[in-house]
């Protein structure tokens, strides 16, 4: 028998040796072991370290962003500056550009400076003017404009300060780097620093980074989020109006109605490739399609609302029936017992109670298409708009923009100071989603079941 | 040869037990899932080269006995084992003791057959290449090759041991699964219930095969058939509620079982 | 009239219909003695079913459709001289269509001063300056021919949206009416009502279809417009990629899909080995303690938004290895590069590769560890050696999706690649992807009837027709392996 050269082999170790020594191949066994093990657990470390670094890069970049250095000051809104003719007329007064108004400031800032008796030698008027925004009178035409019968008053206004003596502040412009630069001097960030211990500049929440619209390249420091938070607002609106009641709709369809045929199987198959189709061509048959086909207008939230509709649709789907899949076949007998219709079953039972399910697999996906840029690029969402849409419905084919969008277009400006408000713009969607799934989760924990 | 194999066997430096000592012997033995006592306080000795059988009815904790003596418990989260388990007097639950080489000592065959999604080749050297039992692959075939004789499946597959372990038959599995505990060389071979997921004819082999395998290897299966455990063992453990009811040579248990509660299983009162 | 006033009294319709058709059905039911088939609610269904719907159905179709006929009839009221040279009918077009709606504004703003100017009133010499005050610059010169085609399209609307009225909220009396004098107490109303919204089920469900077949049949048209104007064999074997914005562009593919294939590699080669491993611990070796934090975690990966991956790329990424690696190596000086891409991306393809393999390492069955433990083997060897080859298949298809997902992905490689079309081995070059230069040539200011422009319907069709067939052999496989242990 060949038995006894198998089994009575020498080369066997463990025949008959003892169980309490521990042998070489064992312990080298033992330390492969160990080793595959912390291998796994580096792998788990280098996925956190890599969250936590994309976070704290995204929080140390924008967070600064919530605070915005102002300059207050008192301005003369002159009357013989802002209405000549002295009537009070609107349309005369709107006749003075910008331009009329900036002096004002200049002046205003003037007079603080020798009332505090700050200087700072070799500057002049207008460079001490340097260390306002050029937003500034804009904004003060249209306090001015919304009011004439303020004009010949003095006021108290809270400029925004240049975005460089902001970037100052926040640690982004240094007396070095502003040697090289031809928009500010290290003369301007004394003087700021002067106005800053009078207590005339001053660093305070940026409410208006929420509310602002964009501003162009070279004012950073006025640019805010109003009307891309307006135009995802909007979007958003439009993807669940109409997502939810197609998504359930087809999802009942399929889950309860559709006959076992090749028409069926062609719509699953369909479903389950929309699912995995790049963003960006959702964005090509929107711009074919919805633009170009159906002459609807461009960087309107309607279309963004469409074609992110089509994209969230097959994952609404998806989650819809594992919902409906999850309310046990019982139900339905038992409705269907009691003499109900195979609808009435659906509509009054089942659907109820895939409810929670369907709504969390509704907000996922709403949060998805929050986030989405690729295909609003295509729609032209990147122009720059600086007009609030109207109220909805109208609104919905006023240009927009949309969060991810402006973040985009911000990355794209050749200020730094636009990095800053582009990681700020991402805090404020990542808030938007953190609230989204913390509503999701809420619902699946209020609402799971367990049959 | 039966010569040649005891004194390979009786090399532990300590103390060299006899033919007529316990293989395994278990004492105090208490096994929990979390709350649940699922083992109450079990005392057994089990004899070397010799069909040892576990019956009781369903949940009366023999599998989980059986589990415990190569400790593939450990596999299970939240189950703890007291108490001493020893195989040739070396306690098992030794903290010293690597359940890795134990279970070299101790294979195993399951319930289901379970072969690994490789050929049949692949399956039988597993346990070979991993202990390392064989250094060149001459070896290795020799291995495999005995294996599947001791089996009794060499003649079926000897032509095709690349084609995959899972296309054989369910009892063709099945020997291969025990080919593949025979191929590390175990002293100890555990079988929960090999046959449940097999055929009559099927099952007719590997009980054939158990008969010719326990000139080798001590054996503990665990069956849910009566017929079975009288016609494969010599002797018999019933297990009732977790507690040991009664330990007997087989032709005893099924003629005359001291215990009453032995005597209705078997009687089919219960189960 | 304003759709949304349509709308809202197709609604006010619908609700009346239903009230309406209950009280019929319940007393016919009184005055015949014989009772009602159904419950009286079914009868006002069905009325107010097929009052609003149809209806609805007919507004959309016609919203849809109406601009295309007034823009082809008016279309062909603009002679060619018109159109300037090297410049496309479609751009005179849509001055004409800006036209028209500053018209409709100027009208809307003398209508609020309470100035009635009717439309013959506003001729072609005064126009220009009244568009302006109400924010439509025209640039140029309009000729006369485009002014008058703009008044057509405007009249043309008006009577469009006028007919739309009419006919839909006929169609909605009518049906309305016809269900209204169906009712009988026989009548089966539950039955009808629910066929009714079963076809409506069926509908929503076409809306997958119908996706598919406007994104095949877009990307077909004008990829098809595309190969007319720069010859096919151009595009798919020039290695030179440079448009130009005169013409005589070379639009060669093979350096776009050489840096997507060379981006996609480096984010797999992140992530493949970083999820499996992520995958193998989890399943096999953390606690429910250790796995009930980390899985979590690892999935808020695969929910942050692109855009956001791509910031981390242009801000700190792209300048880290620009710093401390392509620079003391003398590798290249750009911080977008296909590394930097190719990291990014495997971070965010990490958690795609992860919870996939998590659930295929899951669906192994637990005898076949049993089988190895029992064998003596350690838990790596069981997993190196059993549980991973037997998961192989669902495993390759899980890397197919990543891959799929990664040769898509569009913002990471828009922020962190770069722009360059170029082929080249060094990591540390910028390179750029099919889905950047579909942002670029869609987004940029060429007229849209150029091969510029259509070029990124092409490039959308091989993106489509790669990442599809991606997907279709990785869902084939794993559902085969699925199979396999069912």
């Amino acid at each position: 028998m060949t038995d006894v050269t198998v089994f009575g082999n020498p080369a066997v170790p463990t025949k008959g040796k003892s169980l309490l020594a521990l042998d070489e191949r064992t312990r080298r066994r033992n330390n492969a072991e160990a080793r595959f093990r912390l291998m796994g657990k580096i792998a788990v470390a280098i996925g956190i370290v890599a969250l936590i670094g994309l976070l704290l890069s995204i929080l140390s970049n924008g967070l600064s962003s919530f605070q915005q250095t102002y300059i207050t000051l008192n301005v003369n809104l002159d009357a013989a500056v802002l209405d000549k003719a002295g009537d009070r007329k609107p349309e005369n007064i709107a006749k003075v550009s910008t331009f009329g108004y900036a002096p004002l400031i200049e002046k205003a800032l003037r007079d603080a400076m020798a009332q505090k008796g700050i200087a700072v030698d070799g500057m002049n008027a207008k460079a001490a003017a340097e260390l306002i925004s050029k937003e500034a009178p804009a904004d003060l035409r249209r306090f001015v404009l919304a009011d004439p019968s303020v004009i010949g008053q003095t006021h108290s206004f809270d400029l925004l300060a240049a975005g460089r003596i902001d970037g100052y502040y926040k640690g982004r412009v240094t007396m070095e780097s502003a040697k090289l630069d031809r928009n500010t001097s290290p003369e301007q960030l004394m003087l700021a620093d002067k106005l800053k211990e009078a207590g005339i500049l001053t660093t305070r929440f940026n409410w208006s980074f929420f509310t602002a619209p964009d501003a162009s390249d070279t004012r950073p420091e006025a640019a805010g989020l109003g009307i891309a938070v307006i135009g995802s607002a909007y979007m958003m609106l439009i993807v669940f109006v109409l997502s939810l009641p197609i998504g359930v709709a087809a999802s009942i369809y399929l889950e309860e109605f559709a006959p076992q045929n090749r028409f069926t199987d062609l719509i699953e198959v369909n479903i389950s490739n929309l699912a995995a189709v790049p963003s960006i061509v959702f964005g090509i048959l929107g711009l074919a399609v919805l633009i170009n086909f159906f002459g609807l207008p461009q960087s309107a939230p309607v279309v963004g609302g469409l074609v992110l509709t089509l994209m969230t649709l097959p994952t609404i789907i998806i989650a819809t029936r594992a919902a409906l899949k999850a309310v046990p076949p019982s139900i339905r007998d038992a409705a269907l017992g009691v003499g109900a219709s195979k609808m009435q079953s659906i509509f009054h039972h089942v659907l109820p109670l895939a409810m929670p399910g369907i709504l969390t697999g509704t907000i996922i996906g709403l949060a998805r298409a929050l986030g989405e840029t690729a295909p609003l690029l295509l729609i032209g969402m990147v122009a720059f708009v600086r007009e609030y849409p109207a109220g909805p419905p109208d609104g919905f084919f006023d240009p927009a923009s949309a969060l991810p969008v402006q973040v985009y277009n911000w990355t794209q400006r050749g200020d730094p100071a636009f990095v800053e408000r582009a990681s700020g713009a991402i805090i404020v969607l990542l808030v938007f989603l953190i609230l989204m799934n913390l509503v999701a989760i809420i619902l699946r924990r209020r609402f799971e079941r367990r049959w | 040869m039966m010569n040649n194999i005891s004194t390979t066997m009786t090399t532990t430096p300590t103390k060299a037990p006899a033919m007529n000592e316990p293989k395994i012997s278990a004492r105090n033995v208490q096994v929990y899932y979390g709350e649940k006592h699922a083992i109450k306080d079990v005392n057994i000795d089990i004899r070397p080269r010799s069909v040892t059988a576990f019956i009781g009815p369903s949940g009366c904790g023999k599998s989980t006995f059986l589990r415990c003596i190569n400790r593939m418990n450990d596999t299970i989260a939240n189950c703890r084992v007291e108490g001493n388990i020893s195989i040739d007097s070396e306690n098992i639950y030794d903290p010293k003791v690597d359940p890795v080489q134990l279970r070299a000592k101790v294979g195993m065959v399951f319930q289901k057959p379970n072969p690994f999604p490789k050929s049949i080749y692949e399956n039988v050297a597993y346990g070979p290449r991993i202990h390392g039992l064989a250094r060149k692959k001459s070896e290795l075939d020799d291995i495999v090759s005995s294996a599947l004789q001791k089996a009794g499946l060499w003649g079926e597959v000897k032509d095709r041991l690349d084609s995959p372990g899972t296309g054989l038959s369910g009892g063709q599995q099945q020997r291969l699964c025990i080919a593949r505990a025979v191929a590390v060389s175990p002293e100890v071979i555990l079988m929960d219930e090999p046959c449940s997921a097999l055929d009559p004819i099927a099952t007719a082999k590997v009980e054939e095969l158990i008969h010719e395998l326990r000139e080798n290897f001590t054996i503990v299966i665990v069956t849910h058939s009566m017929q079975q455990a009288a016609r494969v063992s010599q002797r018999t453990a019933m297990f009732h509620l977790g507690n040991l009811v009664e330990e007997n040579d087989t032709d005893k248990m099924f003629t005359n079982p001291d215990d009453q509660r032995t005597q209705d299983y078997i009687m089919g009162r219960f189960g | 009239m304003d759709v949304g006033f349509i709308i809202l009294i197709l609604a006010v319709l619908a609700a009346l219909g239903h009230v309406v058709g209950r009280r019929r059905a319940l007393a016919l039911a009184a005055k015949s003695g014989v009772k009602l088939h159904s419950l009286p609610g079914y009868y006002g269904q069905t009325v107010a079913l097929f009052t609003a719907v149809p209806a609805f159905v007919v507004l959309v179709a016609w919203l849809f459709v109406q601009p295309g006929i007034v823009e082809s009839r008016v279309s062909g009221m603009i002679p060619d001289s018109v159109i300037p040279e090297g410049g496309a009918r479609s751009l005179v077009m849509s001055d004409v269509r800006r036209i028209a709606g500053g018209l409709d504004a100027v009208l809307a703003r003398d209508g609020q001063r309470g100035a009635d100017v009717p439309i013959e009133a506003l001729d072609f010499n005064n126009i220009r300056g009244r568009l302006a005050e109400v924010g439509v610059a025209l640039g140029g010169d309009v000729p006369s021919e485009v002014f008058e085609a703009a008044k057509a399209f405007r009249e043309n609307s008006r009577t469009g949206n006028l007919m739309m009225t009419v006919v839909v909220l006929a169609v909605a009396v009518v049906l309305g009416m016809l269900a209204y004098r169906r009712i009988e107490p026989e009548l089966r109303a539950r039955n009808i009502s629910e066929s009714f919204v079963k076809s409506l089920l069926l509908g929503a469900s076409l809306v997958a279809i119908l996706t598919t077949i406007g994104i095949v049949g877009s990307l077909i048209v004008e990829t098809f417009e595309f190969f007319q104007r720069y010859p096919a064999q151009d595009f798919f074997f020039s290695t030179v990629w440079n448009p130009q914005f005169r013409g005589g562009s070379d639009l060669g593919i093979l350096p776009l899909l050489w840096g997507t294939f060379y981006v996609s590699i480096i984010s797999l080669i992140v992530a493949v080995p970083l999820g499996l491993l992520i995958a193998v611990y989890l399943s096999e070796y953390a606690g429910p303690a250790t796995r009930g934090i980390v899985k979590p975690a690892i999935e808020v990966l695969a929910g942050i938004p692109t855009i956001v991956y791509g910031l981390f790329a242009l801000v700190t990424v792209g300048p880290f290895l620009r710093d401390w690696l392509a620079q003391p190596l003398g590798l290249g000086t750009s911080s977008s590069s296909v590394l930097t891409a190719g990291l990014v991306m495997g971070i965010m393809i990490i958690p795609f590769v992860s919870s996939l393999s998590d659930d295929i390492i899951n669906a192994v069955p637990q005898a076949l560890r049993d089988g190895s433990y029992g064998l003596g083997a350690t838990q790596s060897e069981t997993i190196r050696q059993v549980v991973l080859p037997a998961a192989l298949p669902g495993i390759v298809g899980a890397i197919l999706l990543a891959a799929s997902r990664a040769i898509g992905e569009t913002m990471i490689v828009v922020l962190g690649a770069g722009a360059a079309a170029k082929l080249d081995l060094n990591p540390f070059e910028a390179m750029t992807t099919v889905t950047v230069k579909i942002v670029s040539q869609l987004t940029g200011d060429t007229e849209f009837g150029s091969p510029e422009t259509l070029v990124a319907f092409a490039l959308g069709l091989t993106l489509f027709v790669i990442t599809l067939g991606l997907n279709v052999l990785a869902l084939y496989i794993v559902r085969k392996y699925r199979e396999q242990y069912e």
